[in-house]
C-alpha cells in the first residue's frame, strides 16, 4: 500500500483528536476555528482514502509501525467502513454548520463553558468513530467504543439541568455495563484463540462453547450501548434532554458506533458462530423496537421526545438486516446486496435523523417551546424547517428516491428469495408506523392556529440550510448509490403498483396516527370516554404499550434483560432448542 | 487445581458479586462501585489467561499486559466521568438518585402487556 494512502488512514483518526487537543490549547476564543479547520482537513481526508479505495479496489490496510497482528494493530478501511466514514464526515459538516451561530463564544471574549465543550465533544465523537470504522482489532474497536462513550455522555448534559445530570449518568452506567460485557467476551476470545484480530479470528474461530459465550457477550453489550429495545433505557430522556445540536449527533452518529461493531462481530470476525435462529432474535427485537417506539412516538406531547422514540423505532429497522444476510439454507452470514442494504439504511437514517433533529430544534428555539399540540401555524411561520422536517420523514419512509426506499427494496428481495415472508410484513409496517408520527407532526403545524404564531428568536438561515441539506442528501440518497447496486432495482416512481404501495403505506401511517396519537387529528375524535367501543380498546393497547416501554426502562428490568439476552443468544448459537 | 484456574474462580466470584450489585443496588455510587468490581474481575481473568499462555502457545503470554494497562486506564476515566456527573448532580439537585423525584409509577397488573 502506497505512503499517502497509509498516512490518510491514520490521519482520518488523528487529525480530530489533534483538533481536540489544539482547541483545548487555544481556549475558547478560538474553538470554533480549530474545529473549522479541523473538519475540512478531515473532509479531505476522508475523501482522499475513499478514491484511493475506489482506485485500489481492495481493502486498505496499515499496519501501525510495521508489526503484524497478532503482536501489531491494523487499521483497515474495506468498503463499509469506507462508507460509513463518508457520511459520517458530511454529517458532522452539516452538524457544525447548524451549530455554528449556537454555539458561539462571548462578544467580550470570555470563554463560556458549554459553546467550548460543544466543539471538543463533536471532533471527539467523529475521531471516535472513524476509529470505530477503521480498527481490525477487537481490543482497539473496545477502546474506540469507550471513547465514543465518553464523547457522547457529556454532550447529553451541555447544559447542566439536574435532569439531562441524571440522564447522562443513567446513559453512562448503562453504556458501561454494556462494555464490560464486550470486554469480557474479547478476553474470552483472546484466551481461546490467542489473537484479537478480526481477520486472523475469522479464519481461527470455531463453533464451540467458548465462542458462542464470547459472541453472545458481545453482542448483548453492544446492544445495550445501540439501545435496541428492551435495552433503551437510557435513550428517551439523553436524547430529548441534550441542545438539538447534541442530540443529532447522538442519534445520527454515536449509536451508529456499536451498530457498526455488531455488523463487524457478525459478519468479519465471527460468521461461522453466528446462527439463524440468532439472527431471528436479533430481527425480532428489532421489530419489537419498531412498534413499541412508533406507538410510545406518537403518545408524546414532546416533539423532540417524540423524535427520541423514533430513534429507537429506526434502530430496531437497522437490525432486520440480519437474519436476511443468510443464504437460502440458512448457514452461512455472507457479505452481499443484504449488507449494502443495511449500510445504506444506517446511512440514510444518519442524515435524515439528524436533519430531523435540527428541525425539531430550530421549532423549540423559536417558539420556546415544543409541544405538539402548540405547533399549529408553524409551517407557515417557519417554512423552511417544517420543509426539512418532512423531507427528512418522507425519506425515513422509505418513499421513493430515498436511501432508505432502495434499502426496503434490497431487503424485500432477499425476504422473498430466503422464503422469510414475516420480515416482509415487518419491513412494510415499519414504514406505516414511521409514517404514522410523520403525519402527527404535519397535521399539528399545518393547522391554523387560534391566535397568531409568536416568534420568541429568530433561527438562523445557515442552521436551516444545514438541516434541509441534510434530509435532501437523505431523499436523494438512492441515486449516489446506484453504483454499487443493480439498476434495476429503480422502478419508475409513476408505476402503478409503486405509487399504490406509496399510498398504502400513508393510509397506514393515517390510520395509525388517528388510533393512537394523544392529540386529534380531525375536528372530530373517534374516542373518548364516552366513544365507540373501538375508541377504548385503542386507548387500552396505547396505555399498555406505554407501561411496557415504562417497564423496560426501569434499572433491574433493563438490568437483568441484558443478562438474559446475553443468555438467550448463548442457547441460539449453540443451537440447544432445535428451532 | 491450579494457579491459573484459582485466579478464574476469583475472577468468576468478583464478575457474579458486580453484576448482582449492578442489578440491585438503586444508588448510582453503588453501581458505579460494582463496576469496578466486575471491572476487576476481567481483568483478573485475563490476567490468568496471560499466566496460562495457552492461546498464544507459550509458557507465559505478554499481550494481554499490555491490552490490561490500556483496559485499566479506560475503566479509570470511565470511574472518574461517572464520579465527576454524580457529584454535579448533586451539586444541581441535592440528591444523588438516578430516578427522577416525580418519577412515573407503572399503574399495577399492565405488566403483562
Amino acid at each position: 500500500m502506497s505512503e499517502p494512502a497509509a498516512l490518510s488512514l491514520v490521519s482520518a483518526v488523528l487529525l480530530p483528536f489533534l483538533g481536540v487537543l489544539l482547541g483545548l490549547a487555544f481556549g475558547g476564543r478560538h474553538v470554533r476555528a480549530v474545529a473549522l479547520l479541523t473538519i475540512l482537513a478531515g473532509l479531505g481526508v476522508v475523501i482522499s482514502i475513499a478514491f484511493s479505495f475506489i482506485q485500489s479496489a481492495q481493502p486498505l490496510t496499515y499496519l501501525l509501525g510495521g508489526w503484524a497482528p497478532p503482536l501489531g494493530i491494523a487499521l483497515r478501511a474495506d468498503g463499509l467502513s469506507v462508507a460509513m466514514m463518508l457520511a459520517v464526515a458530511v454529517v458532522v459538516a452539516a452538524i457544525a454548520a447548524y451549530a455554528w451561530k449556537d454555539f458561539v463564544p462571548d462578544h467580550d471574549g470570555a470563554e463560556k463553558r458549554a459553546p467550548f465543550m460543544y466543539w471538543l465533544l463533536l471532533l471527539a465523537v467523529w475521531g471516535s468513530l472513524n476509529l470505530v470504522f477503521l480498527s481490525g482489532d477487537l481490543f482497539t474497536l473496545y477502546v474506540a467504543l469507550e471513547l465514543l462513550t465518553f464523547a457522547g455522555v457529556p454532550l447529553v448534559c451541555l447544559d447542566g439541568r439536574g435532569e439531562t445530570l441524571r440522564a447522562a449518568l443513567r446513559y453512562l452506567l448503562f453504556a458501561l455495563a454494556g462494555s464490560l460485557l464486550y470486554l469480557l467476551g474479547a478476553v474470552f476470545l483472546y484466551g481461546a484463540y490467542g489473537t484479537l484480530d478480526i481477520a486472523q479470528l475469522a479464519v481461527l474461530v470455531r463453533p464451540e462453547a467458548i465462542a458462542w459465550t464470547a459472541a453472545a457477550l458481545m453482542t448483548a453489550g453492544l446492544l445495550a450501548k445501540t439501545a435496541l429495545f428492551p435495552l433503551h433505557i437510557w435513550l428517551p430522556p439523553a436524547h430529548a434532554g441534550a441542545p438539538a445540536a447534541g442530540s443529532a449527533i447522538l442519534s445520527a452518529l454515536v449509536i451508529k458506533g456499536s451498530w457498526f461493531l455488531v455488523v463487524r462481530l457478525w459478519f468479519d470476525a465471527m460468521p461461522g458462530v453466528v446462527t439463524w435462529s440468532a439472527a431471528q432474535l436479533l430481527a425480532a427485537l428489532g421489530a419489537m423496537a419498531i412498534v413499541v417506539g412508533s406507538v410510545v412516538a406518537l403518545r408524546q406531547e414532546r416533539l423532540k421526545l417524540l423524535v427520541a422514540y423514533s430513534t429507537i423505532a429506526q434502530i430496531g429497522y437497522l437490525f432486520l438486516m440480519f437474519p436476511l444476510a443468510f443464504d437460502a439454507a440458512g448457514t452461512v452470514l455472507a457479505h452481499g446486496a443484504v449488507m449494502d442494504a443495511g449500510v445504506l439504511q444506517a446511512i440514510s437514517h444518519a442524515t435524515a435523523k439528524a436533519g430531523m433533529f435540527m428541525a425539531a430544534g430550530l421549532i423549540y428555539a423559536s417558539l420556546g417551546h415544543d409541544r405538539i399540540a402548540g405547533l399549529a401555524g408553524v409551517a407557515r411561520a417557519m417554512p423552511i424547517t417544517v420543509l426539512a422536517f418532512a423531507l427528512a420523514g418522507l425519506a425515513l419512509m422509505g418513499v421513493l428516491p430515498s436511501g432508505a426506499y432502495l434499502a426496503k427494496k434490497l431487503l424485500l428481495g432477499a425476504a422473498d428469495d430466503s422464503g422469510q415472508w414475516w420480515w416482509t410484513i415487518v419491513l412494510q409496517g415499519g414504514a406505516a408506523f414511521t409514517a404514522g408520527y410523520m403525519v402527527l407532526v404535519l397535521a399539528c403545524v399545518f393547522r391554523r392556529p387560534a391566535e397568531p404564531v409568536v416568534l420568541v428568536k429568530r433561527v438562523s438561515k445557515l442552521s436551516e440550510a444545514a438541516a434541509l441539506l441534510l434530509s435532501v442528501c437523505s431523499l436523494l440518497l438512492a441515486f449516489t448509490a446506484l453504483g454499487p447496486v443493480p439498476g434495476n432495482l429503480i422502478s419508475n416512481p409513476l408505476a402503478v403498483k409503486e405509487l399504490l404501495t406509496t399510498l398504502a403505506v400513508l393510509f397506514g401511517g393515517v390510520l395509525l396516527a388517528l388510533a393512537f396519537s394523544r392529540q386529534p387529528l380531525l375536528a372530530a375524535s373517534i374516542r373518548g370516554h364516552n366513544g365507540p367501543a373501538i375508541g377504548r380498546v385503542l386507548m387500552m393497547w396505547a396505555s399498555a404499550f406505554e407501561s411496557l416501554d415504562r417497564f423496560a426502562r426501569r434499572w433491574p428490568v433493563a438490568a437483568l434483560a441484558l443478562f438474559i439476552l446475553a443468555a438467550c443468544f448463548w442457547m441460539l448459537f449453540s443451537g440447544l432448542p432445535a428451532l | 487445581m491450579t494457579t491459573a484456574m484459582a485466579f478464574g474462580l476469583c475472577a468468576a466470584v468478583l464478575i457474579g458479586l458486580g453484576v448482582y450489585g449492578l442489578i440491585t443496588h438503586p444508588q448510582p455510587l453503588r453501581k458505579i462501585l460494582a463496576f469496578n468490581v466486575i471491572g476487576s474481575g476481567v481483568f483478573l481473568l485475563f490476567g490468568a489467561i496471560a499466566y496460562r499462555g495457552a492461546g498464544a502457545g507459550m509458557p507465559a503470554d505478554p499481550v494481554p499486559q499490555a491490552l490490561l494497562i490500556t483496559g485499566i486506564v479506560v475503566a479509570f476515566s470511565a470511574t472518574a466521568l461517572a464520579v465527576a456527573v454524580l457529584l454535579r448532580l448533586h451539586d444541581e439537585t441535592g440528591s444523588a438518585s438516578l430516578s427522577a423525584p416525580d418519577a412515573e409509577k407503572p399503574a399495577n397488573g399492565e405488566h403483562d402487556a
